[in-house]
């Protein structure tokens, strides 16, 4: 794994090594050549480790003393924001870690997009983290569920149904998942055993992740590929750690906000009211990080094309590698790709909006469109891109745009003329 | 990037457009000063009181508080009453216990550790003695309702007269902050429906107020203690980020590049 050999000073230590090299593993994390003009989008991958973490811990806790069973799901949820020690704080910080989690993927993400980290040589890095984000949803999907309140029950019934739509099998299908005829207790346990499942899947790809990005080493801003270690990299140890370290407390300042002052905005006043078969709520909304690709699913007429609309918006995240022709990675290069970057963040934004209205008049159409040209940026914009767009030139190395002859030049001097 | 920067600002004035015009169809709720909203938000324990006393004589009639117990009410960050007095209040509740060595149930008094007696047996039985609707339990019902403590307040203080050509069955209201006006409540409030122990003046306006406030301490019945731990939580937090900036400021001096 690291490019160069290492042998601990211990006598004991050597003799662990030879057997397990995990001290080997140790000091490549520490040495790790980190391009050093990473900017603070690149400190969100320890943020969201962090986020994981928190997810699994304040998990186990809520787990001793939840209960997985319909008639009494409400109540053990309830307990314990009343009579388990702290248990408020716990529940309120699971709740709330899952949309710090999705804040903080949906930057990674975006972060990714706009620097063209997922080009060669990183595509496994991000197929990778496509598989993490899909299960990440369907951890939160199970997750919301299990409170059994009014938006847990019809949101698992909405969702589920969903699969009603595949063609001959779908009805069975939709029973098999349900474990009967409705949604009801045999749905509830085996979701809750699958959400208690799932984040260690993502612990495991999380691995794998961090894996794949260490053999050909991080992208950065500018973009261009940098011999390691050199000049333009520093080790991980200390300079990246106190870097992320300073950006994921800004991180828990906000999410500590949440949590402590308003624990509830983000989720549906209806899932404190308990589960109701007979009564179905005035609007059915899944949580606001799922709202893009819930606008995607009702602006298509047909059931069936609309569940595939949805996959498809996510699936086609994976073959971006080969969609983007372009050689450029950074965006900083790519004049028009920029333009078209801050469209695309824009149309996923009013996505959301709409997913949250109902899909009815000028909603309906406004979606319509946006989903359109979703797929159009990806489909089209893209590939042609690569073809049509006069690229700036690109700098050589990291250092060389503060020492000029590159775009940035101009920045580099104002900062040169302000030491001076 | 020129054209860019119009399309953004279209879409923030037609955003901005469509939630204003949202906003224009939502009714405003009646308004006033609650003493637990804030950083440093807390419970007025004498509101609380006045409203644990007109939730016992005017609402709990009808609508269950199933997750309280009587011990909730001397606990910390609550209406505080004295453990006596918490006790004196659980006896005045009659309980069905057993079953005992015999094989039957009987009634005692109520102890600290009773949950709040329930005004009726099951949902069917609430349901049959109030024309089909089921008074929901109170516990949690003001984080179940989109607008929260402004909404249950002016719900209270919102009956009225239907307006012209709003036809309204038998046993069903008309209240100006009910969603879709309706409500299959009557009118419980009126001024001097209870006698205050404090002597505080049972307007309409006081006791909607006090009982509100009594529902919000049910549903977060740590609220207090939330926000106390929240402040010190992000005071530590933010004197560590500068800490940590400083040093971080300070490793990277080894290094031309800027954090």
């Amino acid at each position: 794994m690291s490019d160069h050999e290492y042998t601990p000073k211990s006598k004991f230590g050597k003799w662990f090594n030879d057997r397990l090299p995990l001290l080997t593993l140790a000091n490549h994390l520490t040495d790790y050549p980190t391009p050093k003009n990473l900017n603070y989008w690149w400190t969100f991958g320890g943020i969201l480790t962090f986020c994981l973490i928190t997810q699994i811990v304040t998990g186990l806790v809520l787990a001793m003393h939840y209960i997985a069973h319909a008639d009494m799901a409400f109540d053990s949820v309830e307990h314990i924001m009343r009579d388990v020690n702290y248990g408020w704080l716990i529940r309120y910080i699971h709740a709330n870690g899952a949309s710090m989690f999705f804040l903080a993927v949906y930057i990674h993400i975006f972060r990714s997009l706009f620097y063209g980290s997922y080009k060669a040589p990183r595509e496994i890095i991000w197929i990778i983290g496509i598989i993490i984000y899909l299960l990440m949803m369907a951890a939160a999907f199970l997750g919301y569920v299990l409170p059994w309140g009014q938006m847990s029950f019809w949101g698992a019934t909405v969702i589920t149904n969903l699969f009603s739509a595949i063609p001959l099998v779908g009805e069975g299908i939709v029973t098999w998942l349900w474990g009967g005829y409705s949604v009801d207790n045999p749905t509830l346990t085996r979701f809750f055993t699958l959400h208690y499942l799932i984040p260690f899947l993502i612990l495991g790809l999380v691995v794998l992740h961090i894996w794949a990005l260490h053999v050909p080493g991080n992208n950065n801003p500018v973009g261009i590929d940098i011999k390691k270690p050199s000049k333009d990299t520093v080790p991980f140890h200390p300079y990246i750690v106190i870097k992320d370290g300073f950006a994921l407390l800004m991180f828990m300042i906000v999410f500590a906000f949440f949590v402590f002052y308003t624990p509830n905005i983000l989720g549906h006043a209806d899932n404190y009211i308990e589960a109701n078969p007979l009564v179905t709520p005035a609007h059915i909304v899944p949580e606001w990080y799922l709202l893009p690709f819930y606008a995607i699913l009702r602006s298509v007429p047909d059931k069936l094309l609309g569940v595939v609309a949805m996959l498809s918006a996510i699936l086609i995240l994976a073959a971006l590698p080969w969609l983007d022709t372009s050689k450029i990675r950074s965006a900083v290069f790519r004049p028009l790709y920029r333009q078209f970057y801050w469209i695309l963040v824009a149309d996923v934004l009013i996505l959301g909006y709409v997913g949250a209205m109902p899909a009815e008049g000028l909603y309906l159409l406004v979606a319509r469109v946006a989903t359109a040209y979703y797929f159009l940026h990806f489909l089209v914009v893209l590939p042609l891109l690569g073809w049509k767009e006069k690229t700036l030139p690109i700098p050589l190395s990291i250092t060389e745009p503060i020492l000029g002859g590159s775009p940035n030049l101009a920045t580099a001097k104002s900062k040169e003329s302000l030491k001076n | 990037m020129k054209n860019f920067l119009k399309i953004i600002l279209l879409i923030f004035l037609f955003s901005g457009f469509s939630f204003s015009a949202q906003a224009a169809e939502k009714i405003e709720y009646l308004k006033t000063d609650w003493s637990f909203k804030g950083l440093f938000g807390k419970f007025d324990r004498a509101s609380l009181q006045r409203g644990y006393q007109v939730y016992t004589e005017v609402c709990s009639s009808c609508h269950s508080m199933k997750y309280l117990s009587y011990r909730n009410l001397s606990e910390k960050g609550g209406p505080e009453f004295t453990v006596e007095q918490a006790k004196a209040i659980a006896a005045s509740f009659e309980v069905k216990d057993g079953p005992n060595a015999d094989g039957d149930m009987f009634t005692r008094p109520g102890r600290l550790s009773d949950k709040f007696v329930m005004p009726y047996d099951n949902v069917q039985a609430a349901q049959a003695a109030n024309g089909g609707a089921y008074p929901p339990d109170m516990s949690v019902l003001v984080k179940a309702r989109g607008g929260g403590v402004d909404y249950i307040y002016s719900l209270l203080q919102g009956y009225e007269d239907p307006p012209a050509g709003v036809t309204l069955d038998d046993g069903v209201y008309y209240n100006k902050y009910m969603y879709g006006n309706k409500i299959k409540m009557a009118n419980q409030l009126s001024d001097g429906l209870v006698e205050y122990t404090d002597g505080t003046s049972a307007t309409v306006e006081q006791m909607s107020k006090d009982v509100t406030t009594f529902l919000m301490w049910s549903a977060e019945p740590h609220l207090e203690t939330r926000h106390q731990m929240g402040f010190k939580a992000i005071v530590y937090l933010i004197i560590l980020t500068i800490l940590v900036y400083f040093s971080m400021k300070k490793i990277w001096s080894r290094i031309e590049t800027e954090v």
